[in-house]
Order: structure tokens, then C-alpha cells, then sequence
């Protein structure tokens, strides 16, 4: 028997809808069986918290009196720069911008103390942050400088939009070579010492709906402590990568563009963070919801810690010079467990993502459903699919 | 005159077996109190203690030891975590050299035994939302 979302909303609005985290469900469809679960539950909820890079924001300052033309001009927040490539009062920035002052890799490594992801946690704080921009002046936009402190509150809009987020699986990295490498993937000691991974597994969002039957352009998630929205789909969005026979992709596959207003959002779940040696970044919380429709989404949100698969990638050699090489293949069960078995040789683990805070995001998610307090949406429209010979390509350059 | 000092030693990989602590005692008269240790074979090993004995004997015990190549520090600071900030992620687990970190097998929350940390500060950098802090 298949359910619509429509039905679905219904059963949230009158406080009856059933609804199980992704890891409850494993457990609940081993007892009740399929069919019978199928029924029985309503919606999936899902999460993750991890770095997130390409995440960012958008301001609208209001406009300075006499008025300032930010467009063309100079801008930054705390001293970390800010895009200024649109109108007179909009203002972006990435989670990755630093001050032009950070002595960035000159005194290696780096320590990247202070960054756009830092800015943006400061501002869901509701700390003050230092504005300094210039124009360049013009008949109707004269004043060419101003220096003041701003607070979310009094922004016209705050708009976190990340071209990036929630990646379908992710490799786990090492490092062969004989000295110690400073990486997104964090510190990795020499001779495959340490083995740092990135997901949260059973409980990842796309790795719930592999193929993206329920989640599209629109879908309403959780996102950075609010609500936010799925609004495309993520930069090197790759749904043709390797699967495994249960459909799950075995290298980083499908990704998520995901906007949301900031005003709303905490900054429990949306923090500055610095990689030694690599730079500034912010660690993001996003939540999907996914709705038992029929059998078939259900049995994809089945899927356990120990029949999803990671590769292992060499961060001193295949992963900087682009080579495809993977080293192995090893599932997140054996990979949580704090050590894998790598050619004979322990390899200690440690995760990047916090699997404590996607239990939360989940368990979150589930409580706003049983209090009526979200509600799930139809997508507008599918994101790009197996269909859709959809690739992540490489640059090729030429002249 | 008596000192009594607290100090974190430092052992390179490759001493760590010898037994530096023992001779501190049988040639230089000296009492010690371990406070914390993490030493394994063929690792570096760390080891906070309280070192006593006579002034005199306390200086080339200490010139001893560092003359074998064991690393001595005060023990002037210590490293505690700020709860707030920690997100649980476990970057530090394969950092610390004296497992001070461990993930509790159901909440799967990161554990900071303040116990087994000798106060290295190598997780103060490693640790992404800067969540491991010096007092000192
Ligand atoms: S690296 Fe920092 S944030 Fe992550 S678990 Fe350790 S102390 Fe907490
Ligand atoms: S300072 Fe940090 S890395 Fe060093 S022993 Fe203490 S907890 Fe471990």
C-alpha cells in the first residue's frame, strides 16, 4: 500500500504520524518485517555534522546613509573578505575566506585560527561583527567607506546557501609516505598510522535514499538547527559513481545545494572550524526527512553501517596528483569500530563527522514531526539521476 | 635543602624501555610519585611525576636523564576541554599519544579522560572547533 506526502502531512498535522530515525529503522523492520513496517512507519529522519567547505552565506547590509555602493567595491566581516561582486547592499561569503593578514601556510602548518565558517557561527551567536567596505563612489551611491559593527538582527537577510553539502559517502584517507600530512581529512601520520573518514553512515542522508526517489528541488530538511531547503542539486553532483549491488555508492557520489534563512538557525550546528595545515572551514548539521511512500524507499533506508563501503585513498600521493588509485574498500561497521584491518596492519580510526551529533540531528528532526512542527514536502522537482548521464568532470585545461 | 618539583618526561621511541625512572632512584636518591604514564614499547612515551630529593642530587638527576635523551618539561599547565565547543567528532583519538580520548561504544560520544592527558597540547591544534584548551 503506497502513501502520499499529502496523507502523510495529514497524519503529522493530527499528532499520528509514526516516525523512526534511520537508525531505529533497521531494528523495527527486522521485528515487523517489511510490508508490515511499510505500513506502519511514516518518515525516515535522517542526519549528519561535519565539515561542510563549500557552505556559505548572504547578506543584505541595509544601506548606508549617505549610501554606499558595495557592488565593485572592497568588504570585509571580522576582517575575513567578503564577496562583493553584486548590488549596493548585498554581501556574500564563503566558509573558507580568511583574513588577508592570515599567515595561512607560510609558518607550516598553518593554524587557520579564524575564518568565513567563523564569521557565520558569530553571527547565529548574535555577536557583533566589524563591517569595514569601500566604494568607489558614484553620482548616486557618493560615500566611499564605511566602518561599523553589524549584528544579524538588524540584517534585511541572512541567507545560508551552500553550493555543497551532505556528500553520498566519502573516502577515507591515509597517508604511505614517511612524513606527517596536514589535510581536510585532518592530520594523517606517516606509514598508515592513522585512517580518518568522514560520514555518518547508516545515518547520511543520500546514503538513505541512494537513487534520490523522495529527496529533490525543494524538500524541506533540517539545517543548521532550522529549517532550510534542498535548492539544487550539490556542485560535482555525481549519481553515475560506482554502487554497490544494494545500490549504495561506494565513492562520493550525489550532493546537495541547500539554502535557509540564518536568522533561525543555531550555532550549535553551524561552527567555525580550522584543519591544521589546510585552512578554515565550518562544520555544518543537515537533517532529511524521508517519507515512506512504498517497500522500495523504505528498504533503501534499511541499509546498515556494514553494507555501506568506503574507499581508501592516499592523501600523500593518488588523491593530490588526481589519480584514481584505491587502496581498499571498507565498510563503515569496521571502520567505527576504531581500527581497520588494512594488509595485515591495525590501522587506528578516527571520524571527522560526529556521529553522536547525526543521532541528535535525527532524533531532532523526529521530535518537530511528532509535534506537528514540520512538515514534509512534495519535491518541484527531481535532482539529476542515474538517467540523467549526469558526471562529475575534471578540469581540462587549454589556452 | 628538598626540592619537590612536577614534571612531565618525554621519552623518544627508542629509550623508552630503559629504566631511567629506576636509576633516578638507586643512584641519585631520589623519590617519585607517578602521576600519570603512557609508555609503550616502541612508541613515545610520556610520563608525569612528582620528583623529590636533595637539591644537589635533584640537578644531576635531571642532567642524567636529558643526557639520555629523555625530554624534561614542568608540569606548568594543564589541557582541559571545553565542553561547549566539543561536536564529539573524534579527530583527537588518533592524535593523542596517551589515548587520553576514547568513543563510548553507545552514544557514541567522545571521552576526555583528563587522567591519562600529560598536557602535550598536540590536540589543542588538531582539534577542528578549537575545543581542547591550555590553563595555566
Ligand atoms: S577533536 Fe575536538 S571537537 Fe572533535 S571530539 Fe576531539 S575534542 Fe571534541
Ligand atoms: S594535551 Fe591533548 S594530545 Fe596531549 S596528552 Fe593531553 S589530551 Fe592527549
Amino acid at each position: 500500500m503506497d502513501k502520499t506526502i499529502d496523507e502523510i502531512n495529514a497524519k503529522i498535522k493530527q499528532g499520528k504520524a509514526v516516525i523512526a530515525t534511520a537508525e531505529e529503522i533497521i531494528k523495527i523492520a527486522q521485528e515487523k518485517g517489511l510490508s508490515q513496517t511499510a505500513r506502519d512507519v511514516d518518515v525516515v529522519t535522517t542526519g549528519t555534522f561535519g565539515p561542510m567547505c563549500s557552505s556559505g552565506a548572504y547578506f543584505n547590509i541595509g544601506h548606508t546613509k549617505p549610501r554606499l555602493k558595495l557592488g565593485g567595491g572592497k568588504a570585509t566581516l571580522n576582517d575575513v573578505p567578503a564577496y562583493t561582486g553584486f548590488a549596493a547592499a548585498d554581501l556574500m561569503l564563503g566558509a573558507n575566506a580568511i583574513p588577508d593578514n592570515d599567515p595561512r601556510n607560510r609558518s607550516y602548518p598553518g593554524e587557520f585560527n579564524y575564518g568565513g565558517g567563523h564569521v557565520i557561527e558569530d553571527l547565529v551567536a548574535g555577536k557583533d561583527v566589524r563591517l569595514i567596505a569601500s566604494g568607489y563612489g558614484t553620482d548616486c551611491y557618493p560615500r566611499t567607506s564605511v566602518d561599523t559593527l553589524i549584528n544579524i538582527n538588524d540584517l534585511n537577510e541572512a541567507v545560508l546557501f551552500n553550493p555543497r553539502n551532505a556528500y553520498q559517502n566519502y573516502n577515507v584517507a591515509v597517508n604511505t609516505s614517511d612524513k606527517t600530512l596536514y589535510t581536510y581529512m585532518g592530520i594523517l601520520k606517516p606509514r598508515l598510522a592513522n585512517a580518518n573518514y568522514c560520514s555518518a553512515g547508516q545515518l547520511s542522508p543520500l546514503l538513505n535514499d541512494p537513487y534520490l526517489k523522495t529527496i529533490g528541488i525543494g524538500t524541506r530538511i533540517f539545517l543548521g538547527g532550522g529549517i532550510g531547503y534542498v535548492a539544487w542539486n550539490g556542485t560535482q553532483h555525481n549519481p553515475m559513481a560506482l554502487r554497490s549491488e544494494n545500490g549504495v555508492p561506494k565513492r562520493g557520489a550525489c550532493t546537495l545545494a541547500v539554502i535557509g534563512d540564518l536568522k533561525q538557525m543555531n550555532s550549535r550546528w553551524l561552527r567555525g572550524i580550522s584543519m591544521l595545515g589546510y585552512g578554515a572551514t565550518m562544520a555544518v548539521g543537515i537533517g532529511v526527512p524521508i517519507p515512506v511512500i512504498n517497500e522500495e524507499v523504505l528498504e533503501y533506508t534499511l541499509v546498515s553501517d556494514s553494507a555501506i563501503m568506503a574507499p581508501v585513498v592516499d592523501y600523500s600521493s593518488a588523491y593530490p596528483n588526481r589519480e584514481a588509485n584505491v587502496l581498499a574498500e571498507i565498510s563503515y561497521a569496521e571502520l567505527k569500530s576504531g581500527k581497520i584491518d588494512f594488509n595485515g596492519k591495525q590501522i587506528v580510526t578516527a571520524a571527522l563527522s560526529s556521529y553522536s551529533r547525526a543521532v541528535e540531528i535525527a532524533s531532532t528532526l523526529k521530535e518537530w514531526l511528532m509535534e506537528g512542527k514540520f512538515f514534509l514536502t512534495e519535491p518541484v522537482a527531481p535532482l539529476p539521476g542515474i538517467n540523467d548521464n549526469t558526471f562529475s568532470n575534471v578540469l581540462t585545461e587549454r589556452n | 635543602m628538598k626540592v619537590s618539583h612536577k614534571v612531565v618526561l618525554h621519552f623518544p621511541p627508542h629509550i623508552v624501555e630503559q629504566p631511567y625512572i629506576n636509576n633516578l632512584v638507586k643512584d641519585y636518591d631520589l623519590s617519585f610519585n607517578i602521576l600519570k604514564a603512557s609508555i609503550m614499547p616502541n612508541q613515545e612515551g610520556f610520563a608525569v611525576l612528582e620528583l623529590s630529593g636533595e637539591q644537589q642530587k635533584y640537578a644531576e638527576g635531571i642532567k642524567y636523564i636529558t643526557a639520555a635523551g629523555v625530554k624534561v618539561e614542568p608540569l606548568s599547565r594543564s589541557v582541559l576541554r571545553n565542553e561547549e565547543r566539543c561536536t564529539h567528532c573524534g579527530a583527537c583519538i588518533s592524535i593523542c599519544p596517551s589515548h587520553a580520548f576514547d568513543v563510548d561504544e553507545q552514544s557514541r560520544l567522545v571521552k576526555f579522560d583528563n587522567n591519562r592527558c600529560v598536557a602535550c597540547g598536540l590536540c589543542i591544534k588538531a582539534c577542528p572547533p578549537h575545543s581542547m584548551e591550555f590553563h595555566f
